[in-house]
Parts: structure tokens; C-alpha cells; sequence
């Protein structure tokens, strides 16, 4: 089914978890090629069950219980997809992506470009990241900006059930590898309605989730939510603010901030990652260089101050993370800058 | 360390190889020779940035290659691999396009020499960062037994160096695991750079620890390219009929420098290298095959005075092609329109 159809398929009602799920089943039936591969994934169906029974299914020649070893994990999935398999490497949460740093950024991100297009590396590396859900200093990280310095990933964190599938399935479907970022806290807690069946969103397209005309906001994953919520909140006082969710963090939709922000002339830029070399970094500095003289507030970035990560006592995980009241507040006052 | 002189000596152990089979793994180690020296002679010349050299590596390269099965198998080499890599199919001449980087070069002149890659010939790309390619051949050997390609097999090398790193480990423990048709080939050469064995291990027979891993291990003599070739032969067949991976170890000595921006006398002395030259396994299987009546010596003149034509011949060829465009940086990232530099 086309992107195009999508509108008239028919929908039903998942969360993040299921619509993740759901992509990954739909992916398996439909190609031999699609293996998936990381710790627990099989036997235990996934630490947030999301390829519960798959094995049963599909047998643990494509289902595979990895040893805990990260590093080979993506490093055995690239390998697979360079002799033609379609792998899904899984790591089990964000933090634990470390080891296998260098098969993302030196090995997987190079390999079409280091033999001129001779081989190439279709791989998807799925992973839950992010916080709010009391995971402390190694179960709650945000990993985006590690990684969006380096040509040849691209990188998508999708928060919408409908994006989650849209994205994966574009992820899976990529002749190149994508890091799909999955937040933990909008598993459960997003529903929303899914088309039926088989249909991608372009990697790199941003999604406007709110119009309004006097802030722009762009922000991804969980906080997209909590950013709607806020900007919810102030119509009530009259101000009208664009949500964009990002969807997409590398190739990353200038277009679209740039057409919002030249229509609002203001743009606030929140996300859970630190504030430094954070992806907000990024959008300020192009929005900078292309649209500064459209602008009617100095850019504002609401992020996570620079401490390694949220603490496991909750009054430590508040202070780290930005809550809808905060976001109200800042959209507040550069709505009467 | 590699046998007597007096062992290499005895009647010529054949392992089924035919006088043309012993020809062909005789002329490969003299055209990595003469390859390798060409490469170091460029950049003297300085018509060359940087030049790399497997010397002392002949032996057991080509007898590695001559147990690969071209067309169906998977060779995922490292970067000193000169003599598994024409031993599968590249030609002297992409060596030299490599050693140019030259723009019909596999990568686009973008990759160090010695980092080889070709899709036709079965032959991984790989980077310059060690053990990475590894998990890669597990990968391929996953691939292949997913399939069913019985009769396949991914032969996969590292030097003594690499074995220390996470990821040989991660991948040798999976490829037992899964039971893959991988063979991993350790070549031996005491060196990491700069780092004796003594440095890198406490037990310097790395194939003890196959046991560890439960698959079978084996050392042999790096510088005998027909026990070689016998070796890995065993091992490569035990992995395409379903007999699982093994680890093979070939002892050798690297008799050059690590590269042409490194000098081994800081770190090694003179009287070592020599002592190890004595042992060079060139000139050594040219006596066993002469005196085994193989060839005669006027064969090994005609052979020789060939392969130092074929090596000129790569050389000038090579060296008269352009450069890749300087747009070419822009290609091949990914599939596609989008271009993230704009």
C-alpha cells in the first residue's frame, strides 16, 4: 500500500509498543531476508515484549537470542546485511549502544561510501531511549547526538504510533543503514490510530502536529507530546504556537522549520538530549545562517542541562527533564518577546 | 616458530596439489614480493603517500588462497593480505590502481592501499580498524547457513595483534555458537606494530584458545605454504559441509617495517630480522620445488623475469590513469538524492 492510499486504509488503535510490533510481524511475513538479532529478543520476546512469540513463528534462525555483546551485534548484522539479508539489530535499551559505537559510525556508515557503491549496508538498529520512566543514569540516556555528526546513518525518532510504523517500515525498506529511536515513556502511554498494512513515510520529513503563527516549536519524541500539551495550554490565553515533531533527526527537514520559523519568526527548539552539541545546536545554527533576519526573538533552546544524565531518585529526574509546564512558560515568553 | 631447515628439507609432502598448483602458489609469493617491494620503491620515489608490505606472509598467503574456492567462497581480509588477495582473483594491476589510488580503483581512491574490496572476487571491504571485520565474516557465515549454500565458506584473517580486541573474541564465541562455515586464519607475525607477543598475551599459542570456544584449533607453520594450504584446506571443507568454524594459526615473522611510515629498528633489532630472513620462505619452496623436480631453473628464471614484467606493466599502466575527480568525493554515501553536505 502507497503512502498515497493511506488515508483511506483502513485504521485501528495501537501504542508505540504494538505499532512497533506490528511493523516488525508485517516486515518478517512479507521477506525472508528480515532477521532480527539482539539480546532477549527470542525466548523472552523482547524486554518490552514487542517480538513476543515471534520465535514461535518464525523459527530462531531469524529470531536470534544474541550473546550479550553489543558490539557484535551490530558488527554480525552488518555483515549480514553486506552478503544481502536484511538485518534488524536490536539493542536492548540506548545506553548500551556504546560498545558498538564503532560498527555505526566507522564500519556500517562507511561501508558504500569506503568501496565506492560496491557494497552497501542495509541495516536497521532499533533501540528505546530516553527518560521519564525512573531508568537512572544507564536506562534513560538520549543517544541522537552521538550519532548525527556522521554522514551515512541517518537517524529517526518517531513519537506518533502512525510515524512508528510509517518509519520503521521506510527504516527497514532503506538501502542504508537507519538508527530508529524509540522513546520508552510514549510506549504505552501514546495510542493512536495506525493504517492497515504495508505504507513508509519518508525518512527526513518533519511533521507539523499544531499550526499557530506567532512561535515556532520543533522538538521529537516524548516531548513532542509534552510540547503539544503546553502549547495546548496557552490558546487558552490567546497565543497560537506551531508544533513541529521532527520525526526525522538526520536527513533532518530544514524546509520545514525553515518555512515555519520565516512564518512565525520566532522558534523555540526543545528536546531531552543535553543542551550542548545537542540537536538543538544544530537547527539554531542553520536556522541562523538561512532565515536570521526573519527572526523577531533571539533562538531559544530548552534542553537538558550538560550532566552526564537524570538521576534515579525522582527529584533528580525532574530537575534533568523539562515538564509541560516548563515548555509553557518558555513558549510564553517568547510569545511576548 | 617455524620448523628447521632440515625439516623443510625432506621429500616433498604434496597434500594433493599438482606441479600446477605448486606453480601457481609459487608465483603468487613472487609477485607479492615483488609487488610489495614495488609499493615501498614508490614511495621512495615519492610517487606514493604510503606503502604497506606482507613480506614473510608469501608462504602462508598463498597457500591460504589456493583452499579458497573462488565463486562461491567469502574472503574477509585485513590489510596485510596482499598475497590472499591476487591469490583469489585481484589482478596486479587493481593492486597498483589501489597503490595509485587511482580512480578505477575499487574504492574510488578513497581507502589505503592493501584495504581491498571486490564484490567479483568474494572479497569483503574492510577498514582500517582492527577486528571490525570480523563480526562481518560472521555476518557472511550466518548469511550463507540461513540460506542453506552448503558447500560455502567465509575464510577470515587477522594478524596476532587483533586477537586482543573485543570484538574478535564477541565473534569467534558467536561463530561457535551458531556452528557458522567461518574459518578464522590468525597470521602470526610476533608483531603488533611495535608490541612483541609477550606484550599482547600471556599465552602466546593463540590457537589454545579454540578449546575455550569449543571448536577445533590448529598451529602450523606459516612459512611451508603446502602445509598451509593443507590446513586451511581441512578447515575450510570441515566449515562448508556443516563442521563448524575452526581456528587456524599460522606462525610467520613480518619482515619489513609495519609500513612506510614506521621504523622496526626502534623497537626490534637488526639480528632478529636476519635470523628470521633466514627462514624466508621464498627462496626456500623455490629449492623444495627444484629439488623435488617441480621446475627446473630455468622455469624459476622464466617465472621470475614474468612476474617482475607483469608488476611493470601493472605499474605504468596503473600509474598513466587519472586520479578520481574531485567531485567524486560526493558519491556513494548514500543511495539516493539527498546530499547532506548542501
Amino acid at each position: 500500500m502507497a503512502i498515497e492510499s493511506v488515508a483511506t486504509a483502513s485504521k485501528h488503535i495501537l501504542n508505540n509498543v504494538e505499532a512497533v510490533r506490528e511493523t516488525l510481524y508485517e516486515a518478517m511475513k512479507a521477506d525472508e531476508r528480515v532477521i532480527i538479532l539482539g539480546e532477549d529478543v527470542g525466548n523472552r520476546g523482547n524486554v518490552f515484549l514487542i517480538t513476543k512469540d515471534f520465535i514461535k513463528e518464525f523459527g530462531a534462525q531469524r529470531v536470534i537470542d544474541t550473546p550479550i555483546a553489543e558490539a557484535s551485534i551490530v558488527g554480525i548484522a552488518v555483515g549480514m546485511a553486506m552478503e544481502g539479508l536484511r538485518p534488524i539489530a536490536e539493542i536492548q535499551f540506548a545506553d548500551f549502544i556504546y560498545p558498538s559505537f564503532n560498527q555505526i559510525v566507522g564500519e556500517a556508515a562507511k561501508i558504500r561510501y569506503r568501496s565506492n557503491g560496491e557494497y552497501t549496508c542495509p541495516l536497521v538498529i532499533r533501540t528505546p531511549y530516553g527518560g521519564g520512566v525512573r531508568g537512572a543514569l544507564s536506562h534513560s540516556v538520549s543517544i541522537e547526538a552521538l550519532f548525527y555528526h556522521v554522514p551515512g546513518l541517518k537517524i529517526v525518532a518517531p513519537s506518533f504510533p502512525a510515524d512508528v510504523k510509517g518509519l520503521l517500515n521506510a527504516a527497514i525498506d532503506d538501502p542504508d543503514p537507519v538508527l530508529f529511536l524509540e522513546h520508552k515513556k510514549t510506549y504505552r502511554l501514546i495510542k493512536g490510530e495506525v493504517p492497515e498494512g504495508h505504507y513508509t513515510i519518508p525518512i527526513g520529513k518533519a511533521d507539523v502536529k499544531k499550526q499557530g503563527t506567532q512561535l515556532t516549536v520543533v522538538s521529537y519524541g516524548l516531548y513532542v507530546h509534552w510540547a503539544l500539551e503546553a502549547a495546548q495550554a496557552l490558546e487558552q490565553d490567546g497565543m497560537s504556537v506551531e508544533v513541529i515533531d521532527l520525526r526525522s533527526i538526520r536527513p533532518m527537514d530544514r524546509t520545514a522549520i525553515l518555512e515555519s520559523v520565516r512564518k512565525t519568526r520566532k522558534l523555540l527548539i526543545i528536546h531531552e538530549d543535553n543542551k550542548f552539541g545537542g540537536i538543538g545546536a544544530e537547527i539554531s545554527a542553520m536556522v541562523a545562517e538561512e532565515a536570521l533576519f526573519d527572526l523577531d526573538a533571539p533562538i531559544r533552546r530548552l534542553c537538558a542541562p550538560d550532566v552526564p544524565a537524570m538521576g534515579y531518585a525522582l527529584p533528580l529526574e525532574e530537575e534533568y527533564m523539562s515538564s509541560p509546564a516548563e515548555m509553557a512558560e518558555a513558549m510564553r515568553e517568547m510569545v511576548r518577546f | 616458530m617455524a620448523k628447521s631447515e632440515t625439516q623443510m628439507r625432506r621429500n616433498l609432502e604434496r597434500h594433493g596439489l599438482s606441479d600446477e598448483q605448486l606453480k601457481a602458489m609459487f608465483r603468487n609469493m613472487l609477485l607479492q614480493r615483488q609487488l610489495d617491494n614495488r609499493g615501498f620503491q614508490l614511495n621512495r620515489q615519492g610517487k606514493v603517500p604510503f606503502a604497506l608490505g606482507s613480506e614473510g606472509h608469501e608462504a602462508l598467503q598463498a597457500g591460504a588462497a589456493m583452499a579458497f574456492h573462488r565463486g562461491k567462497d567469502i574472503l574477509a581480509p585485513y590489510y596485510r593480505d596482499l598475497g590472499l588477495a591476487i591469490g583469489i582473483g585481484l589482478t596486479p594491476y587493481e593492486i597498483m590502481l589501489s597503490i595509485f589510488a587511482r580512480a578505477d580503483d575499487h574504492n574510488g581512491g578513497r581507502q589505503f592501499p592493501n584495504h581491498y574490496s571486490s564484490k567479483r572476487a568474494g572479497l569483503m571491504s574492510f577498514s582500517s580498524i582492527l577486528a571490525a571485520h570480523i563480526p562481518h565474516a560472521v555476518g557472511a557465515a550466518y548469511a550463507m547457513k540461513y540460506r542453506n549454500e552448503a558447500g560455502r565458506a567465509v575464510l577470515v584473517t587477522c594478524g596476532d595483534g587483533t586477537t586482543s580486541e573485543g570484538e574478535w573474541h564477541e565473534s569467534m564465541n558467536y561463530a561457535a555458537v551458531h556452528k557458522l562455515p567461518m574459518v578464522m586464519l590468525v597470521e602470526n607475525n610476533q608483531w603488533a606494530i611495535s608490541t612483541p607477543l609477550s606484550l599482547q598475551m600471556a599465552e602466546p599459542n593463540i590457537y589454545k584458545r579454540a578449546e575455550g570456544y569449543g571448536m577445533p584449533g590448529e598451529q602450523f607453520d606459516g612459512f611451508d605454504p603446502i602445509v598451509t594450504y593443507e590446513v586451511v584446506n581441512r578447515a575450510m571443507e570441515r566449515a562448508r559441509s556443516g563442521g563448524g568454524p575452526s581456528l587456524i594459526e599460522g606462525i610467520c615473522y613480518r619482515f619489513l617495517a609495519h609500513s612506510t611510515d614506521d621504523n622496526d629498528m626502534t623497537y626490534r633489532t637488526k639480528d632478529e630480522v636476519s635470523e628470521n630472513r633466514k627462514l624466508d620462505p621464498v627462496p626456500r619452496f623455490e629449492r623444495r620445488l627444484v629439488e623435488a623436480g617441480v621446475m627446473t631453473p630455468q622455469e624459476v628464471d622464466d617465472m621470475k623475469k614474468s612476474v617482475l614484467r607483469e608488476t611493470n606493466e601493472a605499474t605504468d599502466a596503473a600509474e598513466a590513469m587519472p586520479y578520481p575527480d574531485a567531485s567524486d568525493l560526493y558519491k556513494n554515501l548514500y543511495e539516493g538524492a539527498w546530499q547532506p553536505w548542501q
